[in-house]
């Protein structure tokens, strides 16, 4: 089985400047979305509560939201996750209201509006280990219970944002030094351009559909970054390779060369590595779904945007053959066919 | 060409058998089984409970597969939750024959049913994080300006004492937040108070000012000073926290130092946040009183009498009872420290104990008008007292220092420091991030990400032995090592497995095979090339070896990041992430070598590789412009 069957090299330069266009549209949207809309960040990030409720039966959201709103905890989100039978609330942090009884209050009232009360049991589970979890009892049976609950300080979503601007910068400027020192500059420019504007993008299409911007997600992007990049690097790999094996092609030759001698396999990577994403978007469930979500953008657009924006913005700087063929090396360099006939 | 010298075969082999015994615990599940610890802060387990764990079950006909101590409680394992729950009843008759008092918790839990001699090898199962298996996350923020505050307080009451003893007079002390200033009438009294407090006071930095008729001196207690000030505070409230934690009877209770000034409990099994913050947040309080030596009170503590009016009777730790009066002289709030150390003069292992400035006045007070009398400092935790220590005053103690010596061993005062420590806390602290996982959320939570590697990897094994070969099998076998390996250096750090690390799992998988896509890919292109297999292979493992590093680099640097700025779950993100990363060069390069040598190296004469099909262009259409 082969699927690429290239006979010569694509002129995919020649369309440079439709790829550039094309990006900058797609990261000019992006931009627009993030500056209007916003991202819908997670409560680990605004601080907050998040209580993640269980029915026995499909619950009537109408009746959990009157029960929730009734106890006054401002701008509070009900809705549903994964199954009809799930339901996740969402409380803001206010001044006045203490955090951690937040989360018994809503229990108890939810409780109650089902008909039963709350009451702290002890059990042990079929496996043999003990726990006591609050339940609540209707008459035996259990129409509710607490699934999660998550509540998030203020102070320690300030420091999570700032945390992961931090992470950010660290990737950014920790993979354009070591780009610069191992091609050149123009090369780690490129690399960085094209793959910064890759996580706008994911990051535009969270604020676009309001998806829920959590740690994970961030934690997703920034995996994606160190990723895409290394798709970048392999094409200015074969690049610099090719520079001093064919010495008579200009520099887009070279480019379009390159790009076509590595397209298969950069199409198969990401094929294998979107499969196993794939798989944790259909069997990882709600906890993982964004994660996914963010990590299947990341590599659909990583593909485009390392592959012909980062060669197309390298050749705009204007890469010459000198600047990855060292003038010293020439004579010795092992890979080169043509070092024999020097005499 | 394609061949490996003997020891690097053996390199593989080795890590290979490293990487399947420490993977081997996880495979081995839970079994039930019941846990005894330690029910009050004065008791403590050793080794020889185990023993006597041992004959209790064995009494009562039961049969523990194991029973072992690591510590701070003992552990017994059944096969089956029957005999678990048979046993927790035996045992809790035996060790607390009292039930209103009980000295020993003993819960059901749960224990890895991994053979002993992994065990010995250290090889156990990784450490599930709680939305895995269901449990109570805290993280609380230690009030760190309110230790400061208490330890300012205390030097005021200190520099008062000097500066009388000296017989400097001063025109007032005042405290403004954590800076103390002291006011005096003339110059001269001035100096030397300040060579005095330099002197005595090494914490606290001095700055003289003068200024309308007003002589005064600012204490600021220096950044070293209260860097270690706010570390003391810290470790205390972790003591504190780990011996009330202990109480729940929770396997393994997570208590951490996160940050400067911030603590993590997590509380596997717990979902009762509110009993959870009940037992977190409870004072142990410490008092001291005076022992009634009359002879009524002799004789009650004989039992052979009532107990006379206003004293109260209580246990001495390691002794007889006691008859103790009901007034109470000193609370813990007027204890700032007590450390364990030696008597300056006997050498006898010695609790040093500071008081703040009411405390050492009150306790000069009475120590004057009781010389030759016992003194007994009481620790009350769930509303029961218990006798620590109950030492006899030999003269006047002035000064806010005391000491508590003779008749103990040096583990002795250190226990006895410890507890006078741990029945406050330093600072209090704020719950300000809390999280409750449901257990069966936890184990819905393991069996998603499972079938996320899973499917996955029987996806990508399929293609890639579909599309190339022979190679692509070998693949295959490489990236099932990485993963071996990886789990197998998950278990060996034991680091937590959380959610988020399944997810880096399953994200590095796809990404490792990036390496040997590569590997195959330019094998491949070597052979379109014209090139003999032998000579493509070794080539095309040359040729890649710099774009994996290169790319791998790239990744790292993603995950190292992480790994420095997030927290919580990104963290667990991280590390999986990175370690992975590592794993798969060493399998995807070297292992997947290894195969094929092994395979095709001895080979001579090879006429070709299954690689999958191998096209060539026609001959009109040459591949590139050659020069």
């Amino acid at each position: 089985m082969e699927f690429f069957r290239i006979r010569r090299d694509i002129p995919f330069m020649r369309h440079a400047l439709v790829f550039n266009v094309i990006s900058l549209v797609t990261f000019l949207a992006a931009v627009f979305f993030l500056a209007t809309r916003g991202l819908h960040l997670s409560v680990e990030f605004t601080g907050g509560t998040l209580v993640e409720m269980n029915y026995s039966q499909p619950a009537d959201i109408a009746k959990v939201r009157a029960t929730v709103d009734a106890l006054r905890f401002g701008d509070v989100q009900v809705q549903n996750f994964g199954s009809p039978r799930d339901v996740l609330i969402r409380v803001p942090v206010r001044g006045d209201v203490k955090q951690d009884v937040v989360v018994r209050q809503l229990f108890e009232e939810l409780c109650k509006a089902e008909g039963g009360a709350v009451a702290s049991k002890q059990f042990t589970t079929d496996k043999g280990e003990s726990v006591s979890r609050p339940t609540c009892d209707a008459r035996g049976a259990e129409p509710v219970r607490l699934a999660r609950s998550e509540f998030v300080g203020p102070q320690v979503g300030d420091e999570l944002a700032a945390d992961g601007a931090k992470a950010l910068a660290f990737v950014v400027v920790g993979i354009m030094i070591y780009l610069a020192f191992r091609f050149e500059w123009k090369f780690s420019v490129a690399a960085i351009v094209a793959n910064l504007h890759d996580v706008i993008i994911i990051l535009g299409f969270f604020a676009f559909f309001q998806w829920e911007f959590s740690l994970s997600v961030l934690a997703a992007v920034l995996a994606v970054l160190g990723y895409s990049v290394n798709e970048s690097v392999v094409i200015f790999d074969r690049i610099r390779e090719a520079f001093r094996r064919f010495r008579k092609m200009t520099t887009r030759e070279v480019i379009d060369h390159a790009i076509t001698s590595t397209i298969s396999r950069t199409i198969i990577t990401h094929g294998s590595t979107q499969m196993m994403v794939l798989s944790m978007l259909l069997f990882g469930g709600p906890t993982l779904h964004y994660f996914a979500v963010a990590l299947t953008i990341g590599i659909l657009f990583g593909i485009y945007s390392s592959v012909f924006v980062a060669a197309a913005i390298a050749m705009w700087l204007g890469v010459k053959r000198e600047d990855l063929v060292k003038a010293g090396s020439r004579e010795i360099d092992p890979d080169d066919p043509n070092a024999g006939a020097v005499v | 060409m394609n061949r490996y010298p003997l020891w690097k075969y053996a390199i593989l082999l080795v890590a290979l058998v490293v990487g399947l015994l420490y993977t081997l615990p996880n495979f081995f599940g839970e079994a039930p089984a019941v846990q005894v610890s330690s029910g009050k802060a004065t008791l403590k387990l050793d080794s020889g409970m185990a023993g006597r764990v041992e004959q209790i079950l064995s009494q009562a006909g039961l049969k523990a597969d194991l029973v072992h101590f690591d510590g701070s409680s003992v552990k017994a394992r059944f096969t089956d939750v029957d005999t678990q729950a048979r046993a927790k009843d035996a045992l809790n008759r035996s060790l607390n024959p009292d039930p209103a008092d009980p000295s020993y918790i003993v819960a059901l839990n749960l224990l890895s049913r991994s053979p002993g001699w992994l065990g010995a090898i250290h090889a156990l199962p990784m450490y599930l994080g709680l939305d895995l298996r269901g449990g109570v996350h805290f993280l609380m923020q230690v009030d760190m300006k309110a230790a400061l505050t208490k330890k300012a307080e205390a030097f005021t009451g200190d520099i008062r004492t000097l500066l009388r003893d000296k017989n400097l007079r001063h025109a007032g002390i005042t405290r403004d937040g954590n800076n103390v200033e002291v006011r005096f009438r003339d110059r001269e009294t001035l100096d030397a108070a300040q060579n005095l407090l330099a002197d005595q006071l090494p914490d606290l930095a001095w700055t003289p000012s003068a200024g309308g008729g007003d002589f005064k001196l600012a204490g600021v207690l220096k950044p070293e000073a209260a860097r270690r000030v706010q570390d003391t505070a810290i470790k205390q409230n972790i003591t504190t926290l780990h011996n009330r934690v202990n109480e729940l009877g929770v396997a393994e209770p997570v208590i951490q130092q996160q940050g400067a000034d911030r603590v993590v409990v997590q509380l596997p099994g717990v979902q009762d946040t509110a009993k959870a913050k009940d037992i977190i947040g409870r004072t142990a309080t410490l008092e001291v009183r005076m022992v009634e030596d009359s002879t009524e009170a002799a004789a009650a503590a004989a039992g052979s009498g009532p107990v006379p009016f206003g004293t109260e009777r209580y246990v001495e730790r390691g002794g007889g009872p006691l008859i103790v009066k009901r007034q109470v002289i000193l609370t813990g709030e007027n204890l700032t420290d007590a450390q364990a150390g030696f008597d300056s003069q006997t050498q006898e292992p010695a609790v040093h104990l500071t008081l703040d400035a009411k405390g050492a006045r009150i306790f000069r007070d009475v120590t004057r008008e009781s010389v030759g009398k016992r003194m007994a400092i009481l620790l009350f935790e769930k509303n029961k007292g218990e006798v620590v220590t109950a030492p006899v005053i030999r003269s006047e103690i002035g000064g806010g220092r005391v000491q508590i010596s003779g008749r103990m061993t040096t583990s002795e005062a250190n226990d006895v420091a410890l507890l006078l420590r741990a029945g406050s806390l330093a600072a209090p602290m704020e719950i300000i991030e809390e999280r409750t996982i449901g257990p069966s959320l936890g184990a819905d939570n393991i069996q998603k990400g499972f079938d996320s590697v899973l499917y996955g990897f029987i996806a990508i094994a399929l293609f890639m032995c579909a599309y190339y070969g022979l190679f692509g099998v070998f693949s295959t076998l490489a990236l099932a090592v990485n993963l071996l390996l990886l789990v197998a250096i998950l278990s060996m750090l034991q680091a937590t497995l959380t959610l988020p690390g399944m997810a880096a799992i399953a994200l590095v998988l796809g990404m490792a095979i990036d390496a040997n896509v590569l590997i195959n890919e330019r094998v491949r292109e070597e052979l379109r090339g014209g090139a003999s297999p032998q000579a493509a292979i070794h080539a095309g493992y040359e040729r890649a070896w710099a774009t994996i590093l290169d790319s791998n680099v790239t990744t790292l640097i993603a995950g190292l990041a992480l790994l420095a700025f997030g927290s919580g779950p990104v963290r667990g993100f991280a590390i999986v992430h990175c370690l992975g990363i590592l794993t798969s060069m060493f399998s995807a390069v070297l292992f997947s070598r290894g195969l094929v040598n092994l395979w095709y190296g001895r080979q001579k004469k090879l006429k070709g590789v299954s690689i999958g099909q191998v096209w060539r262009p026609q001959a009109d259409a040459p591949e590139a412009a050659k020069s």
